[in-house]
This record gives C-alpha cells, sequence and structure tokens, in this order.
C-alpha cells in the first residue's frame, strides 16, 4: 500500500495540480479583479434573538455581490464582502465596527437590522469615520439622533410605514386600537408614532401594551387586551415570535375577536401554515416586501427570488422549511446597489475619499425600480439620510399572504427634521 | 376582561410555570442535596433536552403523540447519560470540592451552549404538541396541553417522591446526603450514588424542557431562564430539600402568573428576587431546610 501526503503527493495528485494550474491560467483575463476589491464589512445577526434574519440578510448580500461581480463589479473592482456576527448585542455590535473599520480595513459596513445594536454601534462609526449604512427602519437615523456617518438607503423607517399605513388601518379595520410592541427602542417607535397618528383619522389607541423583547410566554399579557378593543395591532420580533401567534390564537380560540392588524414581523421566518395558526385567516399584515409572490409580479422580482434562492411561497429553494425574512432582507440587496451607485459616482479610490462618498450618497436622491430595487422604487433624503419606499398590506387568504393594498411614495413623507449635510464629518 | 376570569387564567398560567419549574428546580435541589454541588450548568441541560426533542421530532416518523413519546424517553436518557460523563470526567476529579465544581460547571454551561449554537443552530425551531385539544371557556381559549403538562409534572414528581422515599435506590441517596462516609463506611459505592443523582437530576431537568418545548421553542440560549429560577426556588424552599423546593415551586408559579397578569411580569422578577433576599437574610436555611 502506497500512502499519499501534501508532502510526498502521488504522481497522480501532481498531475490533477498542474492541469487545474493550467485551466487557472488559461482563464479570460476579465475573470480576475480587475483592481484591488472593494471592502464592504457586513454587521450580521448571525446568533442571538436576531439570527433568522442573519440566515437571510447573509444570503441576500451575498446574492447581491455576485450579481454585481458577475456584471463587472463596482467601479471595475470586484465587491468583497467581510461577514462578521455581532450576536444582536450592542456592545457586540460596537466591537464588531472597531474590527471592520480597523483591522479588516473595509472602505464602509452595511447591514444592521436590529435597532438596539445600531443605536450602540453607530457613535463608534461616527468616531471611526466610516460609512455604515443600516438596515433597520427604526426612526433614529432620520429624527437626528446619529451623525453624519449612518445612513438608511434602502428601508423606509417605522414612522414613514405607519404615517402611510394608519388611514387604511382606520379606515377598513377600526377605530379602537390596541397595541402589542416590544419593549424598546424598534417598538416605541411603533408606539409613539402609531397613537400619534390615529387622532387624525378619527381614531384612538386605547391601550398601549409593551413586551419586553426576551419575554417567552404571552398569554399573561393577553388580558390587558381591552374588550371594547377594535383593532389589535401586533408587532413582535426574536425567537419566540411563532409562540406569541400560537398563544394569540389559543387566547381568542373560537370566541370574538378582534380585528388583528400585524407587522409581518410577527411571523417572519414563520410559516403560514403553522398549525395553530389557522386562527390568522382573513387578518391583515404590513409587509415590506411581499413574500409570496403576487400574481403582477415583475422581472425584477422573479430575478431576485431566482438569485437569493427564494421559491414563490417565501422559503428556501432548498429546505420549504426554511421560511425567509422577505419582508426585510431586501434592504440588503438594495443597499449593495446604492453603494455601488455612490462608490461609481464619487470616484471612490480608497479610504481616504469616505467623506466624498458620504457626500455622493447625501447627493442620490431618485432610486427608480429596477433590478437594483425589486422591492420598488424609493427617493432617498439626503439630508435626513432616510429611504422611502412603498408599503403594503396583505391579507392572509387561504393560508397565504394576499397583497389587499400599497401605499403611494407620497402617503411616507414628513417634514425632516434634521439635516445631517450640515453637521461636520 | 372582568375579574373571575381574569384571576383564573393568571392561576392556570401559574400553575403551568410551576409544574415546570419545580420539575427543573428538583432536580437542581436533588444534586445539592446529595452531592453538595452547586450545578450553574442545570440550565444548559434543560436546553439539551429540548434540542434533542427537536432531533427527535425531525427523524422519527409517525403521528404527533408517538414523537412526543419517543422524545420524553430518548432525551432523559441522553441528557442523563451526558450528566454522568460530566459527572465522572469533571466533577469526581475535582473531590466534589464546593467552589471548584461552581468554576468547573459554569465552564460546562459555556461548553454546551456553545456546542449547542455550533451543531443546532441559533434559530428557535418548534416541536409539534403530541395533540391540539383546545378548550374555549366563555372568556378566553386556553391549550389543552398545558393542563396536560400540569399534570404530567405531577405525575413525574409523585414518581421522583417515591423513589425517594419508597426504594433502596432512595435509600441509598438518602443515607449519602446525611453522610457520605458513613454510608461509604457501611458498603455503599459513594461515586456511582454521585453519578447517578447527577444523572438523575439532569434528567428531570430534560423532563421539563421536552414538555415545556410545544409551547416554547427549542433554542439555545433557553437555558437562563429556567436556571436562574431553579435558584431562586432551591433557596427559598430550603437547599436540599424536595418538599420545600416543590412548595416553593408553586409560591413562585402561582404568584408570577397572577402578578405578571395583574401588574407586569418584571414586578413578578423583582418580588421573587427580594423574597430571596429576605429569606437569605431572615432564614438563610431556606423555608423548609435544615439548619447545618
Amino acid at each position: 500500500m502506497t500512502t499519499t501526503s501534501l508532502f510526498a503527493p502521488s504522481r497522480r495528485r501532481v498531475l490533477q495540480g498542474m492541469g487545474a494550474g493550467l485551466a487557472t491560467a488559461a482563464l479570460p483575463g476579465h475573470v480576475f479583479a480587475q483592481g484591488a476589491p472593494l471592502k464592504v464589512g457586513f454587521q450580521l445577526h448571525r446568533t442571538g434573538i436576531g439570527a433568522a434574519y442573519g440566515r437571510w440578510y447573509e444570503r441576500t448580500a451575498t446574492a447581491a455581490a455576485t450579481a454585481i461581480n458577475a456584471a463587472g463589479g463596482i467601479a471595475g473592482r470586484p465587491v468583497e464582502l467581510l461577514f462578521e456576527d455581532d450576536a444582536t448585542d450592542p456592545k457586540r455590535g460596537a466591537e464588531v465596527v472597531e474590527k471592520l473599520a480597523g483591522p479588516a480595513a473595509c472602505d464602509l459596513i452595511m447591514g444592521t437590522l436590529f435597532s438596539h445594536v445600531v443605536m450602540g454601534s453607530a457613535p463608534r462609526a461616527g468616531e471611526l469615520k466610516v460609512p455604515y449604512l443600516v438596515c433597520s427602519e427604526g426612526y433614529h437615523v432620520a429624527s437626528g439622533a446619529l451623525n453624519r456617518w449612518t445612513l438608511q438607503p434602502a428601508i423606509t423607517d417605522v414612522r414613514s410605514q405607519i404615517q402611510s399605513m394608519a388611514p387604511w388601518v382606520a379606515a377598513n379595520l377600526g377605530k379602537k386600537v390596541t397595541l402589542i410592541y416590544p419593549d424598546y427602542a424598534f417598538g416605541h417607535d411603533h408606539r409613539d408614532f402609531f397613537t400619534a397618528a390615529m387622532p387624525g383619522q378619527g381614531g384612538e389607541v386605547i391601550a398601549q401594551i409593551g413586551i419586553p423583547p426576551t419575554e417567552t410566554s404571552f398569554t399573561r399579557y393577553f388580558p390587558q387586551i381591552p374588550a371594547e378593543t377594535e383593532v389589535l395591532y401586533h408587532v413582535m420580533v426574536g425567537p419566540a415570535v411563532l409562540t406569541f401567534v400560537k398563544e394569540l390564537g389559543e387566547f381568542y380560540g373560537t370566541g370574538a375577536r378582534p380585528q388583528l392588524f400585524g407587522f409581518l414581523d410577527s411571523l417572519e421566518a414563520v410559516d403560514t401554515a403553522t398549525p395553530g395558526l389557522e386562527f390568522l385567516e382573513g387578518s391583515h399584515f404590513w409587509e415590506g416586501h411581499c413574500r409570496m409572490k403576487q400574481a403582477d409580479a415583475g422581472e425584477a422580482e422573479t430575478a431576485y427570488r431566482a438569485a437569493v434562492g427564494v421559491d414563490d411561497m417565501g422559503a428556501s429553494v432548498s429546505d420549504p422549511a426554511d421560511i425567509s425574512t422577505y419582508s426585510h432582507m431586501f434592504s440588503c440587496w438594495e443597499t449593495l446597489y446604492f453603494i455601488k451607485q455612490a462608490v461609481e459616482a464619487s470616484g471612490y479610490a480608497g479610504v481616504a475619499d469616505r467623506e466624498k462618498l458620504v457626500e455622493a450618497m447625501e447627493a442620490i436622491s431618485d432610486l427608480p425600480a429596477g433590478p437594483e430595487r425589486p422591492q420598488g422604487g424609493m427617493v432617498f433624503n439626503g439630508k435626513t439620510h432616510q429611504a422611502f419606499g412603498t408599503q403594503n398590506i396583505s391579507q392572509i387568504q387561504g393560508g397565504k399572504l394576499l397583497r389587499v393594498h400599497q401605499t403611494s411614495l407620497e402617503d411616507g413623507m414628513y417634514a425632516n427634521d434634521t439635516d445631517y449635510t450640515a453637521m461636520s464629518f | 376582561m372582568s375579574f373571575g376570569p381574569f384571576l383564573l387564567l393568571a392561576l392556570m398560567e401559574g400553575m403551568v410555570t410551576a409544574a415546570v419549574l419545580s420539575l427543573a428546580a428538583v432536580g437542581l435541589c436533588l444534586v445539592f442535596g446529595v452531592m453538595r454541588v452547586v450545578n450553574v450548568a442545570h440550565g444548559e441541560f434543560y436546553m439539551l433536552g429540548a434540542v434533542i426533542a427537536w432531533f427527535v421530532a425531525s427523524v422519527v416518523p409517525g403521528p404527533a403523540w408517538a414523537v412526543f413519546l419517543a422524545a420524553l424517553v430518548v432525551a432523559p436518557v441522553l441528557v442523563g447519560a451526558l450528566a454522568a460523563a460530566a459527572d465522572g470526567l469533571i466533577l469526581k476529579r475535582l473531590n466534589y470540592d464546593p467552589e471548584a465544581t461552581i468554576v468547573a460547571t459554569i465552564g460546562l454551561l459555556y461548553i454546551l451552549q456553545q456546542a449547542a449554537l455550533t451543531f443546532y443552530g441559533p434559530d428557535a425551531r418548534p416541536v409539534a404538541a403530541p395533540f391540539t385539544w383546545r378548550i374555549q371557556l366563555p372568556w378566553f381559549g386556553y391549550s389543552g396541553y398545558k393542563l396536560f403538562v400540569v399534570a404530567a409534572a405531577v405525575a413525574v414528581l409523585l414518581a421522583v417522591w417515591r423513589l425517594m422515599t419508597r426504594t433502596r435506590a432512595g435509600l441509598i441517596m438518602r443515607a449519602t446526603q446525611v453522610d457520605r462516609e458513613v454510608a461509604g463506611a457501611f458498603g455503599i459505592n459513594v461515586d456511582r450514588v454521585y453519578m447517578g443523582t447527577f444523572a438523575l437530576g439532569a434528567a428531570l431537568a430534560a423532563v421539563a424542557a421536552v414538555l415545556v418545548v410545544p409551547i416554547q421553542q427549542a433554542h439555545y440560549l433557553m437555558g437562563g431562564d429556567p436556571l436562574l429560577l431553579s435558584f431562586i426556588v432551591v433557596i427559598i424552599g430550603g437547599l436540599g430539600s424536595l418538599r420545600g423546593t416543590v412548595i416553593a415551586a408553586l409560591i413562585i408559579g402561582l404568584s408570577d402568573g397572577v402578578i405578571s397578569m395583574f401588574f407586569t411580569p418584571t414586578l413578578a422578577k423583582i418580588l421573587a428576587t427580594l423574597l430571596v433576599a429576605m429569606v437569605l437574610v431572615f432564614r438563610p436555611q431556606g423555608l423548609f431546610g435544615q439548619k447545618t
């Protein structure tokens, strides 16, 4: 018997190696990088309470980078993503920013979803003077609470989402609303803006039920829902969302229940056909991007699903039980294309040009629909660093999410609360 | 909702919490009582029980109740075996020194948690309940399975009680608890008793987790809360007292249910922690503990 190893290779191994080398040398030149890669650091919720989002954010961003590189990269440079886990933890988040901006030498950082991690990381990004592009929905960017280096270019914030949908809720579902929301920054945006929006629509919020984001049992909160509630507005996040909706179903059972209006966050990565969720039939959900392929879906939508590996039901093509976080993950795809647009417009060459890059981002306003933006067209406000897009309201019919209303861009516009461009770098 | 039904729901929720908690805490209490080991990794044995239940559910075909029964057998056995191995490989080599075993079980906690993260992943995964019967009361609906959890926990606790008071194994365990050296002098293999006790304690945590996993979901971080609450219960009940542990679990579970519902869950946790502090100040041996 002969043994082979790396140090004493067999003849066959040597021939294989030579063959591979020759084949590589024969590749056409454009397969290789035209220049040094553009390094995009990705702050990823790979573990912790945001893990389901993290898994899909990674897949979506990877698919976008692959598509961009196949089409020639960014300004002729290939884009390289460096994923770093922040454990969905604000303290770790700031450390991840330090690592990506420092030792990993990334040109910019993107990808954070959970608002408490954004709040913990953005100040560090500002200190290190590295562009920090979040995909978080929180109103914290447009509120002026963050800094010149933090932008949210590819997902609408909660304030705008609520402003555009509250009239529909009041007109179609009911006027007396009880809110259930996670008791931290993101949930507080829901609480504050929805409560403020209802009186203008002739409605009112009659109870606010905040639930700690690490809670695992929910039945005990439901008796706080007043009996006269006409609409139950719910938005939950984290690994316990399935428990939340199941217990809600058990609580109401076959008895009378208010209309349900939920943010799809309460069902992200959860199969709508899960046993115990039948009670959701007929209820309405906000969707940032419709999980189930709608009848009028265009080419961009189809191409995006294929690139990321999502089937028409919103599940992974390789595992129908692996449901995507479809309402949010488009923001990774669109943020990467936003980066491409800004880098190419600014002539960005290296980290010394970061200020120029942020200025180029602030100069962008129109973000039309297309392959770069499968969710639909958006408008970017350079002063508030916030993008505005359309929102969807879907109804569960026969276990499927079908869109029944789509807001317009104008529905979600509000006056600027800040002007980051007047702020120093 | 009017006061009566409100209180009923609060008590039902409290009973479920108390049932799961008493199973987990009795395991912790046994290990402390017999071995004088503070097992910080107890919550991770609980988590492993839930994770194994998910694995069983994903490989065993058949109706939900059969899968559930399989998990109810497989998970405690595997977790017990792992605990026995941990006892032989780690705790025994430290001569069950109280300080050293605390540090060692903290290490075990991280090893088990990170192993679950590596091999099972960061997601919360559901296991189907063995049946989906739901009670519809005039004021609210309630999961029939949750009531089954209470009944199952009572049955397991009765079995543990019988084991400790009516069997030879229980007698040997109690003898070792009273005096390890004298028990050894009477020919009891103390090492085997310790290994068996540690395995039994972990298996009880796993049973609690299999019962709870159709209500919650299996997640690698799920061991933290039960560990904290188990410690609270064991300290209030009296370290090493099974009766005290069960009564304390009832007190904590029911008060948690009622206070959470009428006030807030945060207040319930604050009061439970305050109760622990009061017990430690005024009755350090716990409500039913022996003075040492």
